[in-house]
């Protein structure tokens, strides 16, 4: 079809026969990009590639593992389950009634001994296992808008079923995630004097500065026939309101830890700490743990030694994969680029 | 074609004869109103030129030519493909046109013609859109492809509030983009179609206008069937027109029809004598003329119709009409009348589009496109069955687990929230991850690859190797969608002539009398420049080309004395120089006295021959159609042309009566050696028959063409009685062709032999080496020609196809049973059991014996579509070399056919004539040649080009390329996409079933259209695993894409395993790093996105061969490109997301999951690799090994052997 119009279209075109003066020549230009010569490398995995390549991995994994496992050592973690010893023993048959009960007092006492000294800041987290904080019901059910503009306070899109009060107000802050807001608290005390947590500064900025107006205050929260967890003040700002920043951002694992605030004191090892807790959060509905952790903390966050094996491992095998190649090259050499190893070459009657 | 349309010439040509012809006329026709004389009509007498169209349009059109759909050259006129059509043909031929289905043209009254404008305008419309339909009907054809439809349904699907897993704009997204690239590039190819469009339709016309009665300046859109047009010189024609008058007296008129067929010669025209003496013009406006033709078809060979002038009928054939795209040439003016216009003419019926073949890997793919399927809905269902089980364990629990909280308290009734039983959550669980996983089946793959192709094609385009100096023709790429396949071609079925040699005729030798004169390999320059030159009239008149001639024939020719092989000779080349079409053109040179002629015709062996008559002495100088002028030793003497046979496929020859100056008529004949011994006098000469044979025979085996020539003189009765029965048989309404080939025929016998012509059809440059080049690397070759069994066998070892010490296999039979017995003999001689699985024993003995076969067109139609195809089959997949000969157009597509669905084996097939329509569009991929012969091979190919030769380059160097680089595309892209799925897949398991992602919708979104797109783009048009010279000199490297060693089954199954543990690494590595921490679901999202992106393009930066800047930019540039994506997603304020980047990458285990990813998930990868390259070397690695070391050493070793190919 374009070559009809190509030839048709006019009569500048040229009648295209074989006595076409020069100038008409439709010799493709020459450059290096159009006859594909563009000057590239042209790497090959050549033994002593292989074996460098892998005796460098090695090399560079080896220490971080090493490193890793000594950091991952060196954090002290105190990790104390108390959802299922917080219960009186007379109803621990109906768990889900007892915490349901606003009439009991939830107050808890817990003892934790310290294994080894912790230099401060001691992270205090709380940590709920099975609580699927990643479920898409639950994960959806928000509206970034309103936290963080008091204008858009009805903007209630998505959080559903927590969205409006009875009357049709907007409830600030609305959805699931707000609503479930963990209500457990701790105090510690060290051998009766009180170790003050500093509940400061735990969540991130950016979300305190951007994310969760300095205007936007709590409305029809926690209203509802059904209580999901904690109230907040009406008084204060969201942007001050810690430990709802710190649970909005929703843990990516169904097991997961958040921070409730920090030790500032440095502890001995076999100090014996009193926490007076109240057991307020519903988990025993779904039979989920709640935790509370103590720990310090290291140029790698918190206690795992996965990063420090996985290295480790990794370095290990590439080390010994490195040896391996060398032995087997060494065995068994090949001649590189040897036209002899052509597959016509070496059984000529094939083709 | 329309050979039995004949030509009437006027009275007025008889008139201008010598005075002697007409006074023999005198006494028996007194005044005859007017001599039917035949007319030279466009055909060849050799070229075997059939109707190239007959193939796409029998379907559609009614029959009426009566070229037959089988060879000229097939010597049975029963052959099989054909037969069939035969008995149609002749009802065909002899139906008149009726009034219902003719179209009826009042000459120069457009308003009677087309009353109610039913018929299209001559505007021309290639464009496919306007603005206003261009959205409705891109979108239409866009969505034929299924996966477009799935992506639609899927997007439609998420429209649904209970299964919005992305946001509305975010699912859209990739297929708008997609649609929206596909959309962007065909506007702008419409774009470029409109502007053509409007240019041509603007073009200016001049149109008689009845009412001013003079020729005024017309749009050429605007012209209407009926009216009357005149186009002057060098003009392009607006329209399909009857000629009415020319500018020549005799009505003569000359068309170039290169835009049509690509045919540079001149072809001639003719109006009618009836119209030619009173044309409208300035003084009658309106001509008395109706026209009946017949309704627009596509055959650019035929014309059927008939026009009324005072009362009296004349018949117009194919030569009275000049078609659009023709250009008028070497006539000053001619008026016509439009007949058929705009869309309905025969050019713009022909200008399908390119045509649409699906390549192999693209339907290999399909094949694992369902298993990504299969996959897919496997993955879909262990979340949707998994989320049943945990929502049944967990029945209890969901109304007061704060994170599923079932019920809605927000109102007082106590109803579920968003919650409607587990039967429909599973049911709907399901739906929702097909949703988010449907990338599993990749959108971008089809995209990519269109601009993988696109790419692929501007460098095969752009590449200097394929570009012919000769034919000034760069090499085209019609079908872009198997670019691919030219790396896998196990067949190549070549066209001979044309295609392998160069189609340029040159004369050889001749044999007179049976004596044999082929000494013009010898003479000198000057010898051949002393005859080429001829004075006359002050004037030097020169021939354009010289052929070399035989001394001591010059000095039979030349002596005065009467021997009997001297008049023997002269007729000869009288013979030569009347026996044709050919049309000598006069053409000035710088030198105002020298004057260059310039033969004309359309059959390339006829030029030759005149050629060789002039060198000889014998000058064609002028033609019209009733008389013609040649120069005879230096005395112009004129001929009268009284009657003229054209060639057709049946008697395989052309004949004219020529009244001579001394008052004889004669009859000269010259056609093929088989057709011409049989009307040959047998009783006398004898000998010289005898002789003749044996110098034809070994002519033949030279190569060359041969033609017989034969003559009679003609008593006056016989004459008288001829031209009779001419008249009756022209004038019939019913069945004029078959009457007018009895006619001939009845006229055409015993005749005295005057001796055969030996004409050389040369190699193209290069052949040989690159049969040899090609057979090497794997493919084998099958030449299928039109020619004579020993013209093919001695081609075929000039282009070292055949050798010596091959064993031949000759199928040369006249029956069936005899075709079978010599089938059966050949597999039992060379132990042929098993076409294409043979075991050992046979494959051992086929390696000692190379088997050639050689079949001809006779024994095919007793092989084709009967049983004994299957035996053909087995023999000729064991031999190396297949030949046949004297096959007609549909039997080359039969044979093609025999190996296409038998095998899966790709066929190429290669031609450059009509003749090899049929078969180029029955291969896999069919290339044109574009070269001599016409376009009609070019339009129906998928590639064009100007050379055999270029086989090679394009084969083996872009085929290797475009197969290497599509095969590891189409795999990439389903690992990228896998690795993906896989990772989301992984986290869903970790959030209740319930398909969250923690890759932010965004990024699942952009991950396949812009995080990793471009680097594998621009990997599939550039990445080269081996260098050209490196591909030219080693050609078994291309059997890697006839074995599929690039794209299968087991690689697929490696990729996805490599993808599965990639994932793994991916996701598991975060997991066990980040248990019981603080992350939150975003950053551990943006670590997964950046380490897939990372990964997947380090995966690719390994495979990649050759790092040029392009690759760099493109593979680093995306991993950037991703970072700055991710921290702008992660900048919005209104995603929960947001800073999640900034916060994790403060931390050092962010950096080292990072590392780990890529290590652990590379390092099976990178060690599989390295044992495979090392212990066992593909010969690609072995060849890239080469190739750099060569370099290092910096020794330019060893020279390419072919650097033929290299040279333009």
């Amino acid at each position: 079809m374009n070559d009809y119009h190509g030839s048709a279209a006019g009569p500048s075109s040229g009648s295209g026969d074989g006595s076409a003066p020069r100038r008409n020549s439709k010799r493709p230009k020459y450059s290096k990009f159009t006859q594909q010569e563009l000057p590239a490398c042209k790497p090959i995995l050549t033994p002593r590639w292989v074996i460098s390549v892998l005796t460098l991995v090695g090399v560079v994994f080896v220490p971080i593992g090493v490193a890793s496992l000594m950091a991952s050592n060196n954090v002290v973690e105190i990790v104390d389950r108390y959802d299922a010893k917080c219960i009186p023993g007379n109803m621990s048959s109906d768990k889900v009634g007892y915490i349901q009960d606003d009439t009991i007092d939830k107050s808890c006492i817990r003892t934790l001994t310290v294994p080894k000294d912790m230099d401060q800041p001691i992270y205090v987290y709380y940590q709920l296992d099975n609580f699927y904080q990643n479920h898409r019901r639950y994960v959806k059910s928000r509206n970034d808008a309103q936290l963080r503009d008091s204008e858009q306070a009805d903007k209630t899109s998505g959080c559903d079923p927590e969205k409006n009060a009875r009357d049709g107000s907007p409830i600030v802050p609305c959805g699931l995630i707000a609503w479930s807001l963990f209500n457990d608290t701790y105090s510690f005390a060290l051998s009766g004097k009180i170790l003050t947590v500093n509940k400061k500064d735990i969540s991130w900025k950016s979300d305190r500065d951007h994310k969760f107006g300095k205007d936007v205050f709590p409305r029809n929260f926690q209203n509802g026939t059904l209580k999901g967890g904690a109230t907040l003040n009406p008084n204060i700002p969201l942007s001050d309101q810690e430990d709802l920043i710190v649970w909005m951002r929703t843990a990516a694992l169904p097991t997961f830890r958040k921070l409730y605030g920090r030790i500032e004191q440095d502890l001995k090892a076999n100090d014996t700490i009193t926490v007076t807790l109240k057991n307020n959060y519903n988990t025993y509905s779904f039979n989920g743990k709640k935790k509370l952790v103590l720990s310090t903390s290291s140029w790698l966050g918190g206690k795992n030694d996965f990063i420090g094996i996985a290295y480790l491992t990794v370095g290990g095998l590439c080390f010994f994969l490195a040896t391996a190649f060398t032995v087997v090259y060494l065995v068994k050499p090949r001649k590189l680029g040897d036209p002899s190893y052509l597959s016509w070459n070496r059984n000529p009657s094939g083709h | 074609m329309g050979r039995e349309e004949e030509e009437e010439v006027e009275e007025a040509i008889m008139d201008g004869t010598t005075t002697s012809q007409k006074q023999d006329e005198g006494p028996c026709h007194p005044t005859p109103p007017s001599s039917h004389l035949p007319k030279p009509i466009s055909d060849p007498p050799l070229a075997t030129r059939p109707d190239p169209l007959s193939l796409s349009s029998s379907r559609h059109h009614r029959r009426r030519s009566s070229v037959p759909h089988v060879s000229i050259d097939s010597p049975d006129p029963t052959v099989r493909h054909g037969s069939r059509n035969e008995s149609e043909r002749f009802a065909s031929s002899q139906r008149e046109l009726a009034d219902a289905v003719a179209r009826l043209v009042f000459v120069g009254d457009p308003g009677s013609t087309d009353p109610r404008l039913k018929l299209p305008g001559n505007s021309v419309r290639t464009a496919k859109y306007s603005p206003l339909t261009f959205l409705p009907r891109n979108l239409f054809e866009q969505f034929h492809r299924l996966a477009y439809i799935y992506f639609l349904v899927i997007a439609i699907l998420n429209q649904l509030p209970q299964f919005a897993v992305f946001g509305r704009g975010a699912s859209i997204l990739p297929l708008a983009i997609v649609l929206l690239v596909t959309a962007v590039k065909d506007a702008y190819e419409d774009w470029r179609r409109h502007r053509a469009d409007r240019i041509e339709n603007n073009r200016v016309s001049s149109v008689l206008d009845p009412h001013a009665a003079q020729f005024l300046s017309k749009r050429w859109k605007d012209v209407r069937v009926g009216e009357v047009l005149k186009v002057l010189a060098d003009e392009s024609i607006p329209c399909d027109m009857v000629l009415l008058a020319t500018s020549d007296p005799t009505g003569v008129a000359y068309v170039q029809t290169t835009n049509l067929d690509g045919e540079s010669n001149l072809k001639t025209r003719y109006a009618k004598q009836e119209t030619t003496s009173r044309p409208p013009d300035e003084a009658h406006p309106v001509a008395a003329g109706l026209i009946r033709c017949e309704r627009p078809n596509r055959n650019i060979y035929g014309f059927l119709g008939n026009m009324e002038v005072d009362g009296k009928r004349v018949s117009l054939g194919p030569s009275n009409i000049i078609l659009r795209g023709c250009e008028l040439k070497n006539t000053a003016w001619v008026i016509g009348v439009a007949v058929y216009t705009g869309s309905e003419t025969k050019v713009m019926l022909n200008s399908s589009g390119a045509p649409s073949k699906r390549s192999r890997l693209e339907t290999q793919m399909n094949r694992e496109t369902l298993l990504l399927s299969g996959i897919l809905i496997a993955l879909c269902l262990v979340v949707s069955i998994c989320n049943g089980i945990w929502m049944g364990n967990h029945k209890g629990d969901l109304e007061f687990a704060q994170f599923f909280r079932k019920r809605d308290y927000s109102d007082s009734d106590d109803k579920n929230y968003n919650y409607y039983g587990i039967g429909m959550e599973v049911f709907f669980a399901f739906l929702m991850s097909v949703i988010v996983f449907q990338i599993m089946i990749p959108i971008s793959l089809y995209i990519s690859m269109e601009l993988v192709r696109l790419g692929q094609a501007f460098f095969m385009i752009g590449d200097t190797n394929l570009y012919d100096e000769s034919s000034n023709s760069r090499f085209q790429c019609r079908a872009l969608n198997i670019n691919e396949d030219l790396g896998q071609i196990k067949y190549v079925f070549s066209d001979k002539t044309g295609t392998l040699t160069e189609n340029k005729m040159e004369f050889q030798c001749a044999t007179i009398g049976g004596i044999d004169y082929s000494g013009g390999k010898v003479a000198s320059h000057d010898n051949g420049k002393e005859h080429s030159i001829l004075d006359c009239a002050d004037q030097i008149w020169k021939l354009k080309m010289s052929v070399k001639t035989d001394p001591e024939l010059v000095m039979l020719l030349r002596s005065k004395c009467e021997t009997e092989q001297g008049k023997r000779a002269r007729e000869f080349f009288l013979a030569l120089a009347c026996c044709n079409t050919i049309v000598p053109l006069v053409v000035g040179t710088s030198d105002p006295n020298e004057n260059l002629i310039d033969y004309q015709g359309e059959s390339p062996d006829e030029q030759a021959l005149v050629y060789a008559a002039a060198s000889y002495g014998f000058v064609l100088i002028e033609r019209t159609s009733g008389h013609i002028v040649i120069d005879v030793l230096g005395d112009r003497q004129r001929f009268s042309v009284l009657g003229l046979h054209e060639f057709d496929s049946d008697r395989k020859r052309m004949s004219v009566i020529i009244g001579c100056p001394d008052n004889t008529v004669k009859l000269f004949v010259k056609g093929a050696d088989s057709s011409m011994f049989g009307i040959i006098e047998k009783t006398i000469d004898l000998g010289i028959i005898r002789e003749t044979e044996t110098n034809l025979h070994a002519y033949s085996s030279l190569g060359l063409r041969t033609l017989v020539v034969g003559v009679r003189e003609l008593s006056r009765n016989e004459f008288e009685e001829w031209k009779h029965a001419y008249e009756n048989a022209s004038t019939a309404l019913i069945g004029r062709g078959r009457l007018l080939r009895a006619l001939a025929t009845n006229i055409e016998r015993d005749l005295h032999i005057l001796g055969a012509s030996g004409i050389e059809d040369k190699l193209q440059q290069g052949v040989p080496e690159a049969i040899e080049s090609i057979r090497q690397a794997g493919i084998k070759v099958w030449v299928l020609t039109g020619d004579k069994q020993e013209t093919a066998i001695s081609i075929g070892f000039s282009c070292k196809l055949l050798t010596s010490d091959m064993a031949q296999i000759v199928i040369n039979s006249n029956s069936r049973d005899s075709c079978k017995k010599s089938l059966q003999d050949a597999v039992a001689r060379y132990a042929i059991i098993s076409p294409s699985h043979g075991d050992s024993v046979t494959s051992t003995a086929r390696a000692k014996v190379p088997l050639a076969l050689i079949i001809d067109g006779t024994s095919l139609v007793y092989v084709l579509e009967t049983e004994l195809e299957e035996e053909l089959f087995k023999v000729a997949t064991v031999c190396d070399v297949v030949l046949c000969c004297r096959v007609a157009p549909l039997q080359k597509a039969g044979i093609v056919a025999l190996i296409k669905n038998r095998t899966d084996d790709m066929t190429l097939a290669i031609g450059d004539g009509a003749n090899d329509v049929s078969m180029i569009q029955m291969a896999d991929v069919g290339i044109g040649i574009s070269g001599q012969e016409g376009r009609q091979a070019v339009m129906a190919s998928d590639f064009a080009m100007g050379q055999f030769r270029f086989l090679v380059p394009l084969l083996f160097v872009h085929g290797h390329w475009n197969y290497q680089r599509m095969a590891y595309m189409i795999l990439y892209n389903f690992y990228r996409n896998s690795v993906f799925v896989f990772i989301l897949f992984w986290y869903v398991l970790y959030t209740a079933y319930s398909l969250t992602t923690a890759i932010t919708e965004w990024s699942s979104v952009l991950y396949s259209v812009i995080y990793t797109a471009l680097p594998t783009i621009v990997v599939g048009i550039l990445d080269k695993d081996l260098s050209r010279k490196t591909l030219i000199k080693y050609p078994q490297l291309y059997m890697s894409g006839q074995q599929n060693e690039k794209y299968n089954l087991r690689l697929f199954m490696l990729t996805m395993i490599d993808s599965v543990w990639q994932s793994v690494a991916i996701f598991y590595i975060p997991y066990l790093a980040y248990r019981h921490s603080t992350v939150d679901g975003s950053s551990l999202g943006d670590l997964s996105t950046l380490a897939v992106v990372i990964l997947v393009n380090i995966h690719l930066a390994m495979d990649v061969f050759r790092w040029n800047w392009i690759t760099h930019a493109s593979i680093w540039g995306c991993i950037v490109a991703t970072v700055i994506c991710v921290i702008v997603i992660d900048s919005i304020w209104m995603l929960p997301g947001c800073w999640a980047i900034f916060h994790i990458m403060r931390t050092g285990l962010f950096w080292l999951c990072l590392l780990g990813i890529v290590v652990a998930g590379m390092l099976p990868r990178f060690i599989m690799k390295a044992l495979t390259e090392y212990f066992m070397p593909s010969d690609i690695q072995i060849a890239r090994e080469l190739e750099k070391l060569q370099r290092l050493n910096a020794t330019a070793t060893t020279e390419i052997p072919m650097s033929t190919f290299s040279q333009p």
